[in-house]
């Protein structure tokens, strides 16, 4: 994983997620986390991101709530409202569909529905993505459905280091913001200073310069560029790869001045291509830098089906590091107008 | 179609009236004369503003629609008599008299029912979203059941920065079927949440019956509440005491650390779901068996029996409402639209 060489201190994406929750409980009382298995299960949950947390701040701060997720998110919800600052977690992102009336009704709208002065910090940490045979209803990827809804902040860190410093800004805005981690993440390593260090929304992150075609990429696709681009770069083609990290706020800019650059745009993320944020990022690119393009952008992206279960199904429903390959070289080789259908 | 006439109960006030033998009203509910008198004037001044909201609708000057709540008075001025303005309350699509009985401005609420920059929501709320959280009124809402979640995370709050207030939570009998009050209802049981969970049970969830859409068991409304282990209070809906008595109850039980307690009212909402409903699911005869046992003057009446009051404060406090009403609503119609350049504003803080 990138930036291991120059490590001064290495965790995991779960430690590095852990250390954020555990520093901002320290600094500030208000501070709780609401989630299932989030304490006694395994020492910290799932994933080990709450490890030791219930230890060192007790029942009250750490709650292992019963398997009620409209319930316990409109719980942080009020609680938000009543002067806490909850961190609510979904341990399948494939959950908060049944919380989806408070957070996009509810926490998503309150403030600007009742004239905008109402303070909502209330965080939504939720894993979610495919790769580890999860199947259809542990495995989906739903960031473009938060990023669609008006008044969420989405939030995708893609490393530790990132993990870590975005997680502290989410939990000291005041706003609902919806912090979406990988399941194939947690387990990955990278620096991470010990420090006290924020990371601001709206700045995306570039991963790798190159002069040839811009990739953003998200959460997992990140690394999945990264592969690509080792490959590419024996063939001569350099990827610049963008890592958003927020997709609201969206770092419009970063993007827009890279594909001056290089002229094209590849776009990937594991969720289904139709109406998924690589739409988005396409759409703005061409407003800000529609002169610049050499060649239709692409997108490589998961299918339009569910996430499948079998290996070899799985592999192919999500988009593979050969197939940013195939489509950088389609990009810089020439792509006929009307590109290719799916 | 077959449609059964709800009965209402024989008299009004009898459960009241009851408890009255050999007891007066000050002593029966521990109230100064001053706080009772307050009871009739607010359901009299929450009257007046539905009376206005409905009239105002009829004449094209409310937008979307407007859910009145004439004949359920008592219920919204009963419970809130029990709090301070420190607790909280939640609040359902029929709210204007939940966040009045706790002491939202009326004007403010008029002026976003008319969609003013001068509201409560800068006109982007309407009749369904009023809120005033420094008055704990977190907010009615246009979701059936959506202010539940909040409401325990309220009283979750309240719990852990022990700050001693506590939650009612409003809600009507359409929501005892939605799946989140089964979820927080456990919630706040096994936390031993400070918060009432208070039904108001109107007969209809918009034209549904509760004959038709509501399973309970031989235990009725309260076996809901047992299925939690919580204690529950059935009160007369249309006995604004009644009510005080039964969530007083509540609330003492919520401030001693005892947990949640559910009320059960049952009362009558004179006009039909929203302003404009067509009716066709109710017979006409019943609205007017219940306007017999309507809250603002039985309770006036026990009043001047009670020699708190002469008929004469009665038509004063009626015609102040009326007064105070159409000043609101004069402040309303002279506030200005909201700009459409505040559109984006505060989306994020």
């Amino acid at each position: 994983m990138r930036g291991e060489q120059i490590e001064e201190r290495s965790l995991t994406y779960a430690q590095a997620l852990n250390e954020a929750l555990r520093e901002e409980m320290q600094r500030d009382a208000r501070v709780i986390l609401l989630g299932e298995d989030i304490g006694v299960w395994g020492g910290g949950g799932v994933f080990g991101v709450t490890k030791g947390l219930l230890e060192e701040f007790g029942a009250e701060r750490v709650r292992d709530t019963p398997i009620s997720e409209a319930g316990f998110t409109g719980a942080g919800l009020g609680a938000a409202l009543a002067g806490l600052r909850p961190v609510v977690e979904f341990m399948y992102v494939d959950f908060s569909m049944l919380a989806m009336d408070q957070i996009c009704n509810q926490a998503a709208k309150i403030r600007w529905m009742l004239g905008g002065d109402v303070s909502v910090p209330l965080v939504i940490r939720a894993q979610q993505g495919a790769g580890r045979g999860n199947g259809p209803q542990h495995s989906q990827s739903l960031e473009a459905w938060y990023a669609h809804t008006p008044g969420l902040k989405v939030v995708m860190p893609s490393t530790p280091y990132d993990a870590k410093g975005l997680l502290k800004t989410a939990i000291r805005d005041d706003n609902p913001v919806v912090f979406l981690e990988h399941k194939l993440l947690y387990g990955t390593r990278g620096p991470v200073p010990k420090e006290d260090y924020t990371i601001p929304f709206g700045q995306a992150a570039i991963v790798r310069q190159g002069r040839h075609v811009t990739c953003v990429a998200l959460s997992y696709q990140v690394h999945k560029a990264l592969e690509a681009a080792d490959v590419l770069a024996e063939e001569g083609i350099e990827l610049e790869i963008i890592d958003p990290r927020t997709l609201v706020p969206y770092d419009r800019e970063t993007v827009a001045r890279s594909i001056m650059k290089t002229g094209r745009l590849l776009v990937t993320h594991q969720a289904p291509e139709r109406a998924g944020f690589a739409a988005e990022v396409v759409m703005c690119a061409l407003e800000d830098a529609f002169d610049y393009f050499d060649a239709p952008p692409l997108r490589v992206c998961g299918k339009n089906v569910p996430i499948p279960y079998s290996l070899t199904l799985e592999a192919a429903a999500i988009p593979q590091t050969e197939d940013l390959v195939r489509a950088a070289k389609r990009l810089v080789e020439g792509v006929p107008l009307g590109g290719r259908r799916s | 179609m077959t449609r059964v006439v709800r009965q209402p109960p024989a008299q009004p006030l009898a459960r009241t009236r009851a408890r009255l033998e050999g007891t007066t009203l000050v002593e029966l509910t521990g109230l100064s004369r001053d706080r009772l008198l307050g009871m009739y004037q607010r359901m009299a001044l929450i009257r007046q503003f539905e009376e206005q909201a409905a009239a105002l609708y009829r004449a094209g000057r409310i937008r979307g629609v407007t859910h009145t709540y004439q004949g359920q008075e008592a219920v919204a001025v009963g419970a809130t008599w029990c709090l301070t303005e420190e607790d909280y309350i939640t609040s359902t699509h029929r709210g204007h008299a939940h966040v009045l009985a706790k002491g939202a401005d009326e004007k403010r609420c008029m002026a976003e029912l008319m969609g003013r920059a001068t509201g409560y929501c800068r006109g982007r709320g309407g009749s369904m979203h009023i809120a005033d959280l420094s008055r704990g009124i977190l907010g009615a809402n246009g979701i059936v059941g959506g202010g539940m979640g909040i409401a325990v995370g309220s009283a979750l709050a309240s719990d852990l920065l022990k700050n001693g207030r506590v939650t009612v939570c409003f809600f009507g009998d359409g929501a005892l079927n939605q799946g989140i009050l089964h979820e927080v209802s456990n919630l706040a049981a096994i936390w031993r949440l400070p918060c009432v969970f208070l039904c108001e049970n109107n007969f209809y969830g918009m034209s549904g019956p509760v004959d038709n859409m509501l399973a309970l068991g031989p235990d009725g409304f309260k076996g809901r509440a047992q299925a939690f282990g919580l204690p529950a209070v059935e009160c007369d809906g249309m006995d604004v005491i009644d009510v005080f008595l039964g969530v007083r109850e509540g609330v003492e039980r919520a401030r001693a650390g005892e947990g949640p307690t559910y009320v059960f009212t049952h009362t009558y909402r004179f006009l039909g779901h929203h302003v404009g409903d067509p009716l066709t699911y109710r017979d006409k005869e019943e609205p007017e068996l219940w306007r017999r046992l309507d809250p603002i003057p039985n309770f006036g009446r026990l009043l001047v029996e009670q020699g708190l009051a002469s008929t004469q404060d009665l038509a004063d406090w009626d015609q102040e409402a009326s007064v105070r009403i159409a000043e609101a609503v004069r402040y309303a119609e002279s506030s200005p639209e909201p700009s459409r350049d505040t559109l984006l504003e505060g989306l994020f803080g």
